[in-house]
């Protein structure tokens, strides 16, 4: 599981968010979750599905106060290199 | 946006009911197990009443499995799930039935004797929703029946731990229900009146005549209620109760002194 990439780990993210109810087209970094209709409880899945796929020791906490796509990937890519 | 499950199997996932060794909780593994669901039959010390009611249900043609922990205990709790999802696949019914009784006139009361009642009925319900709801809410499908009581919001002497529990389980129902309601996961609680079981032996028939149906619940109506909430066709039915008590929280007074 750590031989994963970012790219991977980013392309799953936005497959779970897509699964949650997003548009793909919609999604992009700068892309808030707030315009994406995705909510704390999705952050928390999305937590779990990181964690439970690829090995990465995050919380859905830790993502409670990201605004972002791409504030949650630069908090799951932080996690993989600590890890 | 919804996000339900397009499946909408009337049985799909196991059920698990907690203190289903005898009462309210073995008639609703009974009704559950009807519909063709496997059904674990969690128990914390009755052994024996547990295996009988596997055996029953066996025999009328359904599944269920015995499994011994107690639900205060978060390890215990995390280790039933982890046996029973091995045994037949994730929970996505749970009835939270376990509970107790330890009444003292507050005065009197004494700490042990207000956790042991809160543990059991309301710490209870907190560790297996929080082990079962991830599951759910991934499968995009779950059915949560707590079982409160009419003590929750019209009270007994004697009872301020019992009633504290079960008014804080449905408390703990309706914002569960509110958190979880765009994935297919409902939350409900059943608050069942005079229902005869081992809880209310002690209340006695003289309590009946406050009842306007002038008798005690059974085990069964109150499980049909249950059932019925644990189905497809309650799909909208979330953080809310269903009173199963024969009219006695309708009324002002006892309907003989009135009629």
């Amino acid at each position: 599981m750590s031989e994963a990439t970012m790219d991977q780990v980013e392309a799953r993210v936005v497959d779970a968010l897509e699964s949650f109810g997003a548009e793909r087209s919609d999604i992009s970094r700068d892309a808030t979750f707030e315009a994406l209709d995705i909510d704390s409880i999705d952050l928390v899945e999305l937590a779990q599905l990181v964690k439970d796929e690829f090995g990465v020791e995050i919380q859905g906490r830790d993502l409670a106060d990201v605004k972002t796509v791409g504030d949650a990937l630069d908090i799951i890519e932080a996690r993989m290199g600590a890890a | 946006m919804a996000r339900v499950s397009g499946s909408t199997d009337a049985a799909a996932g196991t059920a698990l009911v907690t203190g289903a060794s005898r009462g309210i909780g073995a008639a609703v593994a009974h009704a559950l197990a009807a519909e063709g669901r496997p059904v674990a039959v969690n128990y914390r010390t009755d052994r024996e009443g547990a295996d009988a009611v596997v055996a029953a249900i066996g025999e009328a043609g359904g599944s269920a499995r015995a499994f011994g922990a107690d639900v205060s205990d978060a390890a215990a709790v995390d280790a039933m799930f982890t046996e029973v999802e091995a045994w037949a696949g994730p929970v996505l019914v749970l009835v939270n039935n376990a509970g107790k009784r330890a009444d003292e006139l507050f005065p009197s009361m004494s700490l042990a004797q207000f956790d042991e009642v809160l543990d059991l009925n309301l710490r209870g319900p907190y560790l297996c929703i929080h082990r079962a709801l991830m599951p759910m809410i991934r499968a995009r499908h779950g059915r949560i029946v707590n079982v409160s009581s009419v003590g929750a919001a019209r009270c007994l002497p004697g009872q301020a731990n019992y009633a504290a529990s079960k008014a804080g389980l449905e408390a703990l129902t309706r914002t569960v229900a509110i958190e979880t309601a765009r994935r297919g996961v409902t939350v409900n609680a059943i608050v069942p009146g005079f229902v005869a079981t081992e809880l209310t032996r002690d209340v006695g028939e003289a309590f009946h005549a406050a009842v306007p149906a002038r008798r005690a619940g059974t085990a069964e109506e109150v499980a049909a209620c249950v059932r019925f909430l644990a189905s497809d066709a309650a799909a909208y039915v979330t953080g809310t109760t269903l009173v199963v008590d024969g009219g006695l929280s309708a009324a002002l007074l006892p309907v003989h002194r009135l009629a």
